[in-house]
């Protein structure tokens, strides 16, 4: 058995109310860093706003949707008029308007499949392991505290700096979170 | 508390209540004028002009009873515009006396002799018949209106005492109501508007009425709330999230509309069957196709593409002006769907089909901008719409 001193993953600042946080995620901002990450039992937009998240979600639903619409149209319009023709009533093979509904389900399906496979792997899900499990107050986050963490990883990171700028936010806890 | 009532809005309100109702009375004058050169194109332009205007009554009362039932914050920011527009309906009523004149004019079924000699006719005609269309006319008017006054007196009623369970009761009426209302506009419409070809008949045309009439109102809605948020109160009512909220429910509308719209068109041609073909025949096989292509892509595929943004539902100045496109392509699609009833070798037409339409809009607009006054200023206190303006997130204590 060895010990190695552990490296920092970043300091880690709790709050008692989401207005607290917003707050917070607005000042660490402004003093410019990048790496940071905000920690909610509840869906805050807000805080997305104030971190300045940007996602591709949307682009890639739309992707995925379109992807579905062609899927279904080409493979009712392959099936129809290619591989299987067959004779309905007299109608012509290529009868688009019988097609539409499949290719809206697929619009949908697809859509929707690429909203919660895409906002799972985005998210970086699973992740059995995070280190911010090393913190023990960091279990309320998933009950009633908010949570602001400025990575190790940041560029401008300076340990006694990220600590003064949390401290400045009035917050419940700073602590140090090791890897 | 806060007041709704300000004095720079009131200005605007009467400004534009002045300006509409001198549209209404000019077009009123060259519309009455249409109908002694032309009576049997003034009552179609009527008809046209009459089943675009109610939509919009009709849509708050709609919307007005389904947020009765659901709740949410969208609805109280905008409530105060759905009750002034629901409380319009007894003019709604007056408007319907003039399709009543024009009965013979409007409709084959109206004539003894043409359903004497029409076996088809003769068995519809127990539910077909000119009394019968009057009676059922009272009573869907009279059904709208009772539940228009009675939803926003209740409503005040409620602000005022917060009273829990006389909300309850409200529900439940409007829970009722929201099924009568589909049932009722389902009938009116049936015999408003499709009876105009008496032959034919389709089971989801009500609902394409129901669907449209929802979309108009929202597109409505936005607009209206645009322009109110130029001034006190509708300032702070009107934060983004509400722009997103009212254009998402447009953007669901759209959808809607393409939904119920394609779903008659594929029963139909699936089944392509002789007796009910010949409605598509008349939109679609002629140069009405033309309005036909021109609807799938700028009342459909256009504002459903573009309402797909977020950043164009959280944009007020933007959002309101697709909201004023969509109303539009509205009255190209009650056209598209009441002229070729009475034009079925194509496109037709005259200049009675924007006039009448202008002038019923004018006095439609006036008088809700009357009921609009009315309504902010005898506003109790809205805790209600100060729930509304509630911006912080809920806190977790």
């Amino acid at each position: 058995m060895h010990h190695e001193t552990p490296t920092l993953y970043g300091v880690l600042a709790e709050f008692g109310s989401a207005d607290e946080l917003v707050e917070a995620c607005k000042r660490v901002k402004a003093a410019g860093y990048e790496k940071v990450e905000a920690y909610s039992p509840l869906p805050l937009p807000e805080v997305g706003h104030a971190l300045g998240h940007t996602t591709k979600l949307s682009s890639l639903i739309f992707c995925g949707g379109m992807t579905g619409a062609l899927t279904g149209f080409g493979m009712q319009t392959w099936i129809s008029v290619i591989d299987y023709p067959l004779n309905v009533g007299g109608r012509p093979f290529f009868s688009w308007p019988s097609f539409i509904v499949i290719t809206f389900e697929m619009t949908v399906l697809f859509s929707a499949l690429t909203a919660v496979i895409g906002m799972i792997a985005l998210n970086g899900l699973p992740q059995p392991y995070h280190p911010l499990f090393n913190s023990a107050a960091f279990e309320r986050a998933s009950r009633n505290r908010f949570f602001l963490c400025i990575e190790a990883a940041d560029p401008r990171f300076d340990l006694a700096e990220a600590k003064k700028v949390l401290a400045s936010t009035q917050p419940l806890l700073v602590e140090e979170v090791p890897h | 508390m806060m007041a709704l009532n300000n004095d720079s809005l009131r200005a605007r309100i009467d400004g534009v209540q002045k300006l509409a109702l001198g549209v209404g009375v000019v077009g009123a004058i060259g519309a009455g004028a249409g109908w002694s050169m032309d009576p049997t194109e003034f009552f179609r332009s009527y008809l046209l002009a009459f089943l675009f205007w109610m939509a919009f009554p009709l849509g708050c009362l709609g919307l007005t009873l389904v947020h009765t039932l659901t709740g949410g914050k969208w609805g109280i920011s905008v409530r105060r515009v759905h009750h002034a527009g629901m409380r319009t309906l007894p003019l709604t009523a007056l408007f319907f006396i003039v399709v009543g004149i024009g009965l013979h004019q409007l409709y084959e079924w109206s004539h003894l002799d043409v359903v004497a000699a029409d076996p088809i006719l003769t068995h519809k005609s127990l539910y077909l018949n000119a009394k019968g269309f009057y009676i059922r006319a009272v009573l869907y008017f009279a059904l709208w209106i009772g539940y228009a006054y009675v939803l926003s007196a209740r409503h005040d009623h409620y602000e005022r005492t917060r009273d829990e369970r006389y909300a309850r009761t409200t529900r439940n009426l409007a829970g009722v109501g929201t099924l009568l209302f589909v049932l009722s506009v389902t009938f009116a419409v049936t015999d408003w508007a499709m009876s105009l070809e008496p032959h034919w008949f389709s089971t989801i045309y009500g609902v394409m009425f129901v669907v449209g009439q929802g979309l108009s109102t929202m597109a409505f809605t936005i607009v209206m709330c645009a322009w109110l948020a130029k001034s006190a109160p509708y300032s702070a009512i009107m934060q983004t999230k509400r722009y997103h909220d009212l254009g998402k429910l447009m953007f669901a509308f759209t959808l809607l509309w393409g939904y119920v719209t394609l779903s008659q068109f594929l029963i139909i041609w699936s089944a392509n069957l002789p007796e009910e073909t010949p409605w598509y025949m008349h939109r679609g096989y002629t140069s009405w196709r033309a309005i036909l292509v021109f609807l799938l892509t700028c009342h459909f595929a256009l504002p459903f593409l573009i309402l797909l943004s977020r950043k164009v539902k959280q944009n007020p100045a933007l959002v309101s002006k697709i909201a004023l496109f969509i109303l539009m392509m509205r009255f190209v699609d009650m056209s598209w769907l009441i002229v070729p009833a009475f034009h079925t070798e194509g496109f037709h037409f005259h200049w009675l089909y924007l006039a009448t339409p202008a002038a019923m809009g004018g006095l439609w607009v006036a008088y809700f901008m009357h009921q609009l006054k009315g309504r902010l200023a005898s506003a109790p206190a809205d805790t209600y719409l100060e729930r509304s303006l509630e911006l912080a997130p809920s806190h977790g204590h």
